[in-house]
């Protein structure tokens, strides 16, 4: 075995088990997810709500399905640049378009 | 076991792999730019149906939810054909293949439901946008639907044995990426909707 395959060895896949246990958490988040848009209480504080549970969802499937959790480094930052410029982006448009003044 | 290394490289880390997740940061930035645009132009159409006449939410969280358990059934599949189990990645391609071609009913229900209630793409800044980024987001999930097909295919021709997995984690990377971009897109285009 080489090195590289030596190295790639360390970073074992997740088992069925966290899989599954991955799948239950992303449902229940759905749940609630639904359920809170549905709640006239939760009406102003929405969206941070649902932007929070919507990025642990995204966070789940990324590090446990995705593999970057246990993955190598590199992988990560290759993805995790881009997305920040994606987000940096719709940031910078939302303000720039006037979407988060209060007029 | 991973599946990351098929042959020596500067970084020891396979090309194939790698530039998957260079395509991966670009579809990021795609879809950031087509999520960008729906949300500047939310909330800035003069005529035609809005987002809270028309969205269905209780339709689309069964979709999201369909899609969720396609992710499921994708890394099951991985792990099957990992340790050469052919009866069982076959049974989990098959399950991905048939979530995501489910996730496509669903959106085509709701696409020809839209027209029939007089939104379409051309007629204000919200049915543009929607069926853009959605559209978009419906043909990456063909293309896996297509891709998964392929797997299953070679899986039945006696071609995707463990030697191969890392085909099948590729086709995953992709697959899990069209889930994440959807849980973005049914939290801020379904769930967040500007009063």
């Amino acid at each position: 075995m080489t090195d590289t395959a030596q190295r790639a060895e360390q970073h074992a896949h997740p088992s069925t088990g966290t899989y599954l246990a991955v799948a239950g958490v992303l449902t229940v988040i759905t749940l609630v997810e639904v359920g809170v848009f549905y709640v006239p209480g939760f009406r102003s504080v929405l969206a941070p709500v649902l932007l929070i549970l919507s990025g642990t969802k995204f966070s789940l499937v990324v590090m446990f399905y995705m593999h970057l959790k246990s993955d190598h480094r590199l992988f990560t930052a290759i993805f995790t640049l881009p997305l920040l410029i994606a987000v940096g982006v719709i940031t910078a448009l939302l303000f720039l378009f006037g979407a988060f003044s209060l007029n | 076991m991973t599946h990351a290394v098929a042959h020596d490289t500067s970084t020891g880390l396979d090309n194939r792999k790698m530039a998957f997740w260079l395509f991966i940061g670009s579809e990021c930035l795609l879809f950031g730019s087509l999520i960008a645009t729906y949300l500047v132009y939310e909330g800035r159409s003069i005529s035609g149906p809005t987002t809270h006449e028309i969205l269905n939410i209780p339709l689309t969280s069964i979709s999201t939810f369909d899609l969720l358990m396609s992710s499921l059934a994708m890394v099951l599949a991985l792990a099957a054909v990992a340790r050469g189990d052919k009866l069982w990645s076959r049974v989990w391609l098959a399950t991905t293949a048939l979530l995501g071609s489910m996730f496509l009913g669903f959106q085509a229900y709701e696409f020809t439901h839209f027209v029939r209630e007089g939104l379409t793409l051309q007629v204000n800044l919200f049915g543009s946008t929607f069926f853009v980024l959605t559209g978009f987001h419906g043909g990456h999930v063909f293309v896996g639907v297509m891709w998964l097909l392929t797997l299953l295919f070679r899986s039945f021709q006696g071609k995707l044995g463990p030697d191969k997995a890392l085909n099948v984690e590729i086709a995953g990377l992709y697959w899990h990426f069209v889930d994440v971009v959807w849980i973005v897109i049914f939290t801020v285009v379904y769930l967040i909707q500007r009063q």
